[in-house]
């Protein structure tokens, strides 16, 4: 009786998983069908924050071709490693939004393909471009650029400063112990000392008709041994204005607490300065000498994964839907960066703040994308963060040009 | 018969010897209402929709391997799917229903990686060798596409003549010409619309939407200019526009080289996972080879290390064993303290002892490595008013700090495993030691702190296990700073065996992941044998109980 009974439920069991085994099925089908026109589909992964911006584009992509665009929000710090370890696989993005120093590492795995921009190449900001091309072929579509300025607390010292030591006269007179911050760390921060540097003439590397050239190392020229001696007077054991021990959060709360009028830092903390109540105007570097100091320029932009199964739909968004001038700037919207297209650049910088930025930006050099700068930033921090810790300064460059020189081979 | 289908003792096989007594009238009733109270239907529907929904997984995961063409892992998740039905739906096998759920994450989880760790480090994968050769000649071919400089931008239509396709070109003249993979471009007649050619008799010219569906035909569409190579060809990156490229590089697919066009130079693959030059110029991307022990080898005889790789070694024992020390002590100094029935509200005290453990460790060590500041830290700024010790970056203070936070934020497991280890020595014991005249401090040494090493060293050996390779602390807390600036490699004198390792195969833009597995490897066969004999000599204690 009671068997009688279990085999019944068996077998009702029996339907109920050849039922839900169906259902997957059936749910697999459609699954597949995604899987089979996805020339139909673009995936496109974006850092979250701009997730939303990008959806106007996408929609109108869709509406206007019926190719869907898939935009996955990722953790901007997981795109790089991811997308070089998910491309060769088949299973990475079409698209994905990166930053252009990643290029050489992206073209030395071979997982980018090169991008057509044709005659729209010319609507960019030339640093935009300079920076997007690698070894003479461009693959990236452009949509940011990225620098640093100095901030000043427009209360405490109401004009801009002609020249480094200007600054800190300008600080001293309004009261202020230590009028200029600038973030550092016990390794030091070589990216935000660059402006300093390139204002002796001393560069990383030379540059030749095809961009940056890894044979040709400047760091360590004249002009960086003058370098390295005005920052050891500005170290510990000269005048303190640089000091390894203020990290981004102290650079930070000290300009939100005035008691530093000068802040060299980038667009990204100018949100924090204006809603800590801090009358923010944008200046170019104070050059410790003659010439500009020029800041490395960051640009952000989108590559095209070299599995794409869709690059021409791929290439046919980048272009001519992400470069316009409405995408540029709704892009600009959610990240208060400085368009790379000339005409949404100018736009946007109808804010004092991008204004600010932009002119600063318009002496910054690309930051170097080649593998070789892999080599450069492992020593370059530690040896600015010896020098002005009091180490000798000559002795120390020297030794940082001949261990980078080692290292790049 | 039994009702339940897991019951797989019947009193006939159990009772089999006849030794046992037959069931008594009340001893049945009894059976019979556990065995109605443990609802052998309900169970039955619940056991049979947990394996409905595992089935269901099971195909659905089968469907997508087989249509994306992995019959590896697909016949792998079809033999697991089907061992599992077997299992579960046996009479017996009752040892593998407890077993199997455990054995299949052990595989996934521990087993699967470890193997691929292994393999890993087998390989050259890392950066330049990242993907499988095809891929890397792909990649090759398409970046040495260099556009003709100051050539214009040709209006295209893709036309598709009898399955052949072909680009119909604008010329900036205003001329149409036409022109496949094969056939070099000729005037043609064509219809306009506006100034652009956009039909030709006998082509069907086709709409965006088909483009896109023959995507990968129109990436590989380049139509030569002229019957002259040099000239190179028309592509269509978007199927609306053309531009003229040469290529840079050439590759013969027969003799497996590439050929540099502009300089001659040939690069051949000779088996080190790149194209490689007579004069050992390689062109990245290159490809994934296994190599052998090379990792191995070049993992112990890397030059840059010897130096560091000493004093490394020597911090990393150090860090490892003053940690389960420090740790260990202070946990049971606190346990023993906190276990004296004199004291009151001890609940609360426990509480608070215990919150060091329940806040993560990456966030802790961030926020001590803020406190540590040597300008700003709140300990000196605050605790020590102004002063300036170097906390994190005197090579001898950052050492003591790491073991002072480690010490902090290790404590409260010991503390745990302590005072739960001390409940269970009986009391009887002490009291008879008491009655023995045994002073406190013996009563410890002899008695209690004997008996909590039976049960707790087991846990210290794996607490040392873990400190050796304590990753996310030293990371969080000084990243192995202050740097060694006279080693050839950024490593600090924090660094553990595994950081190093982790600056070493991570340096800069290269990943060497082949690398990073090899060390791993090594390491792991360091912490094995320590282990293999501590645990042989925690043995002789089992012996005291």
């Amino acid at each position: 009786m009671r068997v009688n009974r279990k085999s019944l439920l068996a077998a009702g069991a029996v339907a109920v998983i050849a039922t839900l085994g169906l259902a997957s099925c059936s749910a697999g089908d459609s699954g597949s069908d995604g899987e089979a026109s996805s020339s139909g589909t673009l995936t496109v992964w974006v850092d979250a924050e701009r997730v939303d911006a990008l959806k106007g584009a996408a929609e109108a992509y869709t509406e206007k071709t019926g190719v869907k665009v898939e935009l996955v929000g990722k953790d901007n710090a997981d795109i790089k490693d991811d997308f070089i370890q998910q491309v060769p696989t088949g299973k990475g993005p079409d698209i994905t939004m990166g930053a252009h120093d990643w290029l050489g590492e992206l073209s030395t795995n071979g997982v980018v393909a090169p991008l057509e921009l044709g005659d729209s190449a010319a609507d960019y900001l030339p640093v935009a471009i300079d920076a997007s091309t690698y070894e003479g072929t461009v693959y990236m579509l452009p949509y940011a650029v990225e620098n640093i300025a100095v901030l000043r607390n427009a209360d405490l010292v109401p004009e801009a400063a002609t020249s480094f030591d200007d600054m800190i006269a300008k600080g001293q007179a309004a009261g202020l112990t230590q009028p200029f911050v600038v973030e550092q760390g016990a390794e030091g921060n070589p990216y935000h000392l660059y402006p300093f540097q390139t204002a002796f003439g001393a560069p990383v590397f030379g540059t030749n008709d095809e961009g940056y050239d890894p044979t040709d190392l400047q760091l360590g020229n004249a002009g960086g041994e003058q370098f390295a001696q005005w920052l050891s007077t500005q170290g510990k054991n000269g005048t303190g204005v640089f000091n390894t021990d203020i990290d981004g959060d102290i650079a930070k709360q000290s300009f939100l607490d005035g008691t530093a009028a000068f802040w060299l830092t980038g667009p990204w903390n100018v949100g924090a300065a204006i809603d800590g109540g801090i009358n923010v105007a944008i200046d170019t570097v104070p050059s410790p000498t003659a010439d500009a100091a020029s800041p490395f320029a960051g640009v952000k932009g989108f590559f095209v994964s070299s599995e794409s199964e869709n690059k021409v739909a791929a290439n046919d968004f980048l272009v001519n839907y992400l470069g316009t001038e409405d995408v540029q700037l709704e892009l600009f919207e959610a990240g208060n960066v400085l368009p790379a297209l000339s005409a949404a650049a100018e736009t946007a910088s109808e804010d004092p703040i991008i204004e600010g930025f932009a002119a600063v930006g318009a002496e910054a050099v690309p930051m170097p994308a080649i593998p070789a700068m892999g080599s450069v930033w492992q020593y370059w921090g530690i040896a600015q963060a010896d020098i002005i810790n009091g180490a000798d300064p000559i002795a120390t460059w020297q030794k940082l040009t001949a261990d980078v020189q080692a290292a790049i081979g | 018969m039994s009702t339940t289908i897991d019951d797989e003792v019947t009193p006939e096989t159990a009772g089999g010897t006849g030794q046992r007594p037959k069931p008594t009238k009340r001893q049945r009733q009894a059976a019979g209402i556990a065995d109605a109270a443990s609802g052998g239907v309900k169970v039955l529907i619940l056991k049979l929709l947990a394996l409905g929904i595992v089935d269901a997984v099971a195909l659905y995961a089968l469907f997508i391997l087989v249509t994306s063409g992995e019959w590896l892992i697909a016949a792998i998740v079809a033999i697991v799917a089907i061992a599992v039905n077997w299992i579960y739906f046996s009479r017996r096998k009752l040892p593998a229903k407890y077993l199997t759920p455990g054995i299949i994450f052990l595989a996934l989880f521990q087993v699967f990686v470890l193997v691929y760790t292994g393999y890993v480090a087998f390989t050259n994968y890392g950066t330049g060798h990242n993907g499988s050769k095809e891929q890397a000649v792909s990649s090759l071919m398409a970046s040495s596409l260099q556009r003709v400089e100051d050539s214009p931008t040709y209006p295209v239509t893709v036309v598709d003549q009898f399955g052949t396709l072909g680009l119909l070109v604008t010329d900036p003249d205003g001329d149409a010409l036409i022109g496949t993979n094969e056939q070099p471009l000729q005037e043609v007649d064509a219809e306009f619309d506006g100034d652009k050619a956009v039909g030709v008799g006998g082509g069907t010219s086709l709409s965006f939407a088909e483009v896109l569906a023959r995507t990968d035909e129109i990436t590989e569409l380049a139509v030569p200019v002229s019957d002259d190579p040099n000239e190179g060809a028309l592509r269509t990156p978007d199927g609306s526009s053309a531009y003229q490229y040469v290529s840079t590089l050439e590759y013969d697919d027969a003799a497996g080289t590439m050929t540099d066009v502009t300089t001659g130079t040939v690069y051949s693959d000779i088996g080190t996972g790149a194209f490689t030059s007579d004069d050992g110029e390689e062109l990245l991307p290159g490809w994934q080879i296994t190599v052998g022990f090379d990792n191995f080898v070049r993992a112990v005889t890397d030059p840059r290390l010897l130096q560091p790789l000493v004093y490394v070694t020597l911090w990393t024992f150090a860090f490892a064993l003053i940690s389960v020390a420090s740790t260990f002590f202070l946990g049971l100094f606190l346990a023993i303290v906190f276990n004296d029935m004199r004291m009151r509200g001890r609940r609360y005290y426990r509480v608070a002892m215990i919150l060091p453990y329940a806040i993560p460790s990456f966030l802790s060590a961030l926020i001590w490595a803020g406190m540590m500041n040597e300008s700003f830290g709140f300990i000196n700024q605050v605790i020590f008013g102004g002063a300036s010790i170097p906390w994190l970056t005197d090579p001898w203070m950052a050492k003591i700090s790491v073991l002072i936070v480690n010490l902090w934020l290790g404590f409260p497991y010991m503390f745990l495993i302590c005072m739960g280890a001390l409940q269970s020595i009986p009391d009887d014991i002490q009291e008879a030691a008491k009655v023995d005249g045994a002073k406190p401090w013996a009563i410890f040494r002899l008695i209690k702190l004997p008996l909590l090493l039976v049960t707790v060293a087991p846990l210290l050996i794996a607490s040392f296990a873990f400190n050796f390779n304590n990753f996310n602390v030293i990371y969080m807390l000084t990243d192995g700073g202050p740097r060694d600036s006279n080693a050839p490699i950024p490593v600090g004198f924090t660094d553990l065996l595994i950081t190093m390792v982790y600056k070493v195969a991570f340096t800069g833009q290269s990943r060497d992941y082949g690398l990073a597995s090899a060390y791993s490897i090594i390491i792991f066969i360091v912490v094995a044998v320590i282990a293999i004999i501590a645990f042989r000599r925690t043995k002789s204690l089992e012996e005291l109980n």
